[in-house]
């Protein structure tokens, strides 16, 4: 056959697949994110259906998917909001980077995956997916209670120690000494402050520069810059996909809330065949030996994130059951954690366990995430009230 | 009254405060503009047992409604000294004769002996409105007279 036809005719099957999953997901009202990972999973090296033809294309997708995701993570939050969010929640953000990245940083160590394994799996376990807690939040109508500021200021505070964890880990993957591994951490941390700075003064400036009341031009506009700051961010060895998530950054107000809406669509393909790309990549016959480890991650990393939302929750002065909310929604992960993965992985220098260990364990957690969000409020009332019940009555004989 | 003003990140601001009765009582007002009322439960002040998506006018409506009654009250409280008189509040809807016109059009005043005092529109207060004002639609008229030219006064805002 025609290798263009071939092409298309793959693509088309696997967009299309893509559609009637997403909206399996919408029915069963859970995240897509899992299922375009079995898609990828079934269509991939081992899976049952083999694509060659689409390699080249879907290759290229999904970096731009990477960069797109990163760069609506950036508009999310405007720079005043990530700011506040910092000076507010510093200290659930460090509790909750330490009781979470150490779990993943500590199998990591033990399956003999090295420092970089460590510094990739902890990254995979720490970052809750903002995307899935959004959602979670809107669809159970949480939007006014107490305790989701809470919970949105710790996604803020993960969100800015993505800015700083991304380059890192590229220098970290790029196999660079200690001493240039600081020399980045430092150059990152600056960066991130000059463009924090720059968006609080002159965000109006940047903002000016892609905007355009005609949609056509202010798409064609955005993802160039967001494209080319990426290229230059890569070409200067810090991660692409910090690029794009600086660019987000320094947007703002209305501008920012446009860009989102259009480029929404965009991020909806592109993401979807990075999820595809990284299934497709991921052999299925290596998930089964590394399964048990990822339950127990998955185990562990729960729980880890509730006492982190419980204890953020407890200073904020939120009742028992807000504190259990708080720290269910944040339980899932999800799209950070696979761009963490694949960012490893592409390097080359992590083993392919990696890859389908982070692949279950965000199956099980973007699964187990929202589930968690909607039943551990019935199941606390039910666990506290036999307890409660008896210390109210009056014991003794009669 | 304490309005407790709380940042939602990425979403928008949440405006509430707590009620003599307990309940928690409040905006959510989102970055695109949308307003939603919330209502907590009786149980736990954390949760929200209602969210009620509101377009712009129906919350200025609701705004009148609430501002109005006050107002209303407050008159009441005033004229309890002279024996029948009464306040009531009218609400134009968007079937009346007289919406997008001038009040002095409707005569209200000459036609049944009834003084309009206030207009609350989106939640503000327009005292002693002068027969130029433009009445919208989802405005709330304060008018003040004795019971039977109220009712003439509410029959003419209905029927012309």
């Amino acid at each position: 056959m025609d290798p263009l036809a071939l092409t298309l005719i793959e693509l088309g099957a696997v967009v299309f697949c893509l559609g009637l999953l997403a909206r399996l997901a919408g029915r069963i009202g859970m995240s897509p994110i899992p299922l375009y990972l079995v898609g990828g999973l079934f269509f991939g090296a081992g899976g049952l259906v083999k694509l060659e033809g689409m390699h080249e294309f879907a290759h290229l997708s999904a970096e731009i998917g990477v960069i797109l995701l990163l760069l609506m993570l950036g508009l999310e939050y405007t720079a005043a909001e990530l700011v506040t969010g910092l000076r507010r929640s510093w200290q659930a953000g460090i509790l909750d980077l330490l009781l979470n990245f150490l779990p993943g940083a500590m199998l990591a160590v033990m399956l003999g995956w090295g420092g970089v394994g460590a510094m990739v799996m902890g990254g995979v376990t720490y970052i809750s997916s903002s995307g899935i807690a959004a959602k979670v939040i809107t669809d159970l109508g949480r939007i006014g209670n107490r305790e989701t500021p809470v919970v949105l200021s710790i996604l803020v505070f993960e969100d800015l120690a993505m800015a700083i964890y991304l380059p890192v880990l590229t220098a970290t993957l790029a196999g660079v000494s200690l001493l240039m591994g600081l020399q980045t951490v430092g150059i990152s941390l600056a960066v991130v402050t000059l463009v924090l700075v720059v968006a609080l003064r002159h965000g109006h400036h940047v903002s000016k520069a892609v905007h355009s009341e005609n949609s056509e031009v202010f798409l064609l506009n955005l993802l160039g810059a967001a494209l080319l700051v990426a290229g230059l961010a890569a070409a200067m060895q810090v991660s692409a996909a910090v690029g794009a998530f600086m660019l987000g950054i320094a947007i703002s107000g209305a501008t920012a809330h446009s860009a989102t809406r259009v480029l929404e669509p965009l991020r909806d393909l592109f993401a979807a065949i990075f999820f595809v790309v990284f299934g497709l990549n991921t052999d299925p016959r290596s998930i089964p030996p590394v399964l048990g480890w990822a339950l127990l991650l998955a185990v562990v990393t729960a729980a880890t994130k509730m006492i982190t939302g419980f204890w953020a929750a407890k200073r904020a002065g939120i009742g028992v059951p807000g504190r259990y909310r708080a720290g269910a929604a944040l339980i899932a992960r999800g799209e950070f954690s696979i761009v963490i993965a694949g960012l490893a992985v592409a390097s080359g220098v992590v083993p392919t366990d990696l890859a389908a260990l982070a692949t279950a364990y965000v199956l099980i957690m973007a699964i187990v995430g929202p589930l968690a969000a909607r039943f551990v409020e019935p199941l606390v009332r039910a666990l506290r009230r036999p307890v409660r019940g008896p210390a109210f009555r009056t014991s003794g004989p009669a | 009254m304490n309005v407790d003003e709380t940042d939602l990140p990425g979403l928008g601001r949440r405006k509430d405060f707590m009620t003599a009765s307990g309940r928690r009582i409040g905006v959510v007002e989102y970055r695109e503009g949308q307003t939603e009322l919330i209502v907590s439960t009786w149980d736990d002040p954390d949760t929200c047992q209602a969210s009620v998506p509101l377009t712009a006018d129906e919350a200025a409506t609701l705004g009148n409604l609430l501002g109005g009654q006050r107002l209303a009250m407050k008159l009441s409280e005033e004229h309890r000294e002279i024996p029948g008189i009464v306040t009531r509040q009218f609400s134009i809807s968007a079937e009346s004769p007289f919406q997008n016109q001038p009040m002095g059009k409707a005569c209200i005043r000459t036609r049944s002996g009834v003084s309009i005092v206030a207009i609350m529109r989106e939640g503000e207060v327009l005292p002693s409105p002068g027969p130029d004002v433009v009445l919208h639609p989802g405005d709330l008229l304060v008018a003040v007279g004795i019971q039977e030219g109220l009712d003439t006064a509410a029959s003419i805002l209905r029927n012309g």
